[in-house]
């Protein structure tokens, strides 16, 4: 197994956090955007693949009931990639679906995020803008939703 | 004897030759792309993904485009690919109350929080063919209404509280949920088991299945108490990280079918449920699964098996379309030898039968 880099994060609270939203949203990058920041990405780092890309299969999980106890719903393909940059410091990323280049600059970032001089730069330049993707569909996709729902009313009686 | 011939070798090449070009058609057709089949067959790929049991899009599309639209060959195709892959690990729950909800209706309330959202939906729809989509209308965009996100309960779980209903299904302490990918399946099952089959269960079969018990076979009256539809989030643990990591996110139907139930020793008069999941948009497999899902649970319940939609190793054994179109299709391919060996077989059957059939003659002429 790969050794974690020392300033990763062991402790479960807020930087466990703050990766975990930051590698979220690298998840969900699409390919050709993706590609674009990096594209766009000044001073770019030696990186070395540690593994992969590589796609494989993840079980997904349901619930009995919706809420009870777990049960085998299907598989559904994802890609992981672990690199190195120069200095030193490990980025891992695992997204749906079979992008592998796609993944690769998604650890590439990850690494990138964790070094403290560049973490401000990934905020800006890559995650918020998937971030605000995210958001604008994620609005448009419940108004437009909103807009079908039933608004009941009682016809009026004629016996009073 | 046996004896092995083979042949057929530059006829099989050749067939799958045609194949490809009766699959391509006419060239000044322009070729049908993998992000046209999932854009616009998209149900087709929601179905390709639930009953390959693999959720993903182009994988489903490309299926499609290679099996020449029939979606049990490219189920097939697409459960031929998993195979191919390693498997990275099991992922966490999901999480269908956290659901971005595309379509949420309840036959059972009126007013719940959340509302009744129709959705993308063919109901009340005239289906009268539509003309103007053989050609290339522009389409409008769809309608929006501000409202608040607000959180939208699981209908059960509002029905919950007074006991008036049954809980989620619950596995003895310590239970591992069962993997039919891993594991040859023995009978009977736990209803983990049971869900994961009729997740990828045929569509059709399920569909007659589900059928069958409204009109009477292991009937349980059952109530749509909520169907949802949306994408929930994708979460895996992984060794080398301390957190959950967030795959992205997937589309899915979730069908809670409440059903009467008079009550038994065990247990006092409360409704029941069925359950549905399955990948995509696939509200009529989800209702079907859930009814099945209900139907299969008599043994738990204590009721009297009666009817083939109870029969747990009927409808298993016979619910995953890539096995039962593997052994009917099968047939097809050659049997000489054995064929050959029914002939002998029924030509001496037919000597013993005509002698037998011609000393009954003498010895009744002999009698006489």
């Amino acid at each position: 197994m790969i050794k974690e880099d020392t300033q990763s994060t062991k402790t479960g609270s807020g930087p466990d956090l703050q990766r975990k939203a930051a590698m979220a949203l690298l998840a969900q990058a699409t390919a050709p955007e993706i590609a674009a920041f990096w594209a766009g990405w000044g001073d770019k780092p030696e990186v070395e693949t540690l593994r992969g890309p590589e796609t494989g299969l993840v079980m997904l999980r349901g619930r009995i009931g919706g809420a009870g106890a777990p049960f085998n719903l299907g598989e559904a393909t994802v890609t992981r990639a672990t690199v190195r940059l120069g200095n030193g410091a490990v980025g891992h990323a695992y997204a749906l679906g079979r992008h592998r280049e796609k993944v690769r600059l998604a650890a590439v970032f990850d690494a990138l995020w964790q070094q403290p001089e560049c973490r401000e730069a990934v905020e800006e330049v890559v995650l918020a803008p998937i971030a605000d993707r995210l958001e604008r569909n994620r609005t448009l996709k419940h108004a437009e939703t909103a807009a079908t729902k039933v608004d009941f009313f009682t016809m009026v009686r004629g016996d009073d | 004897m046996y004896v092995a011939v083979k042949g057929g070798e530059a006829a099989i090449r050749n067939a799958h030759k045609l194949l490809a070009d009766r699959r391509r058609g006419d060239r000044d057709v322009a070729p049908i792309q993998l992000d046209q089949i999932v854009e616009q067959m998209s149900l087709a790929v929601d179905r390709v993904m639930a009953e390959g049991s693999l959720y993903d899009p182009e994988l489903a599309a490309l299926a499609i485009k290679q099996a020449r639209g029939d979606l049990i060959e490219a189920i097939f195709l697409v459960r031929a690919y998993r195979t191919t892959l390693p498997r990275f690990g099991y992922t966490k729950a999901l999480e269908t109350a956290q659901m971005q909800i595309e379509r949420r209706i309840s036959a059972t309330f009126k007013d719940l929080p959340g509302g009744q959202l129709l959705g993308p939906t063919f109901d009340y729809t005239h289906r009268l063919l539509d003309p103007e989509l053989a050609e290339d209308a522009p389409i409008e965009a769809p309608d929006q209404r501000e409202e608040p996100e607000v959180f939208t309960p699981r209908v059960t779980d509002i029905l919950g509280h007074d006991g008036m209903i049954e809980e989620d299904g619950e596995l003895p302490e310590g239970a591992v949920a069962g993997d039919l990918t891993r594991e040859p399946l023995t009978f009977p099952l736990e209803r983990d088991l049971r869900l994961q089959a009729l997740a990828r269960g045929d569509e059709g079969f399920l569909l007659g299945l589900a059928y069958s018990t409204q009109r009477g076979y292991a009937r349980s009256h059952p109530f749509v108490g909520e169907i949802r539809i949306g994408e929930v989030e994708i979460e895996l643990d992984v060794a080398e990280l301390d957190f959950p990591l967030t795959l992205g996110t997937i589309r899915v139907t979730e069908c809670q079918m409440v059903n009467q139930f008079k009550g038994s020793a065990k247990q006092p008069p409360q409704f029941t449920r069925g359950y549905g999941l399955v990948f995509g948009q696939s509200e009529r497999k989800a209702m079907s699964m859930s009814l099945c899902d209900r139907a299969l649970r008599a043994r738990e319940l204590g009721e009297d098996i009666t009817a083939t939609a109870q029969d747990e190793e009927f409808v298993i054994s016979h619910s995953d379309n890539v096995q039962s179109t593997g052994f009917v299709e099968h047939l097809k391919l050659p049997h000489y030898v054995d064929f050959q060996a029914e002939l002998d077989l029924i030509r001496r059957m037919r000597a013993e039968h005509e002698h037998n059939r011609l000393a009954g003659v003498e010895t009744k002429e002999a009698a006489e």
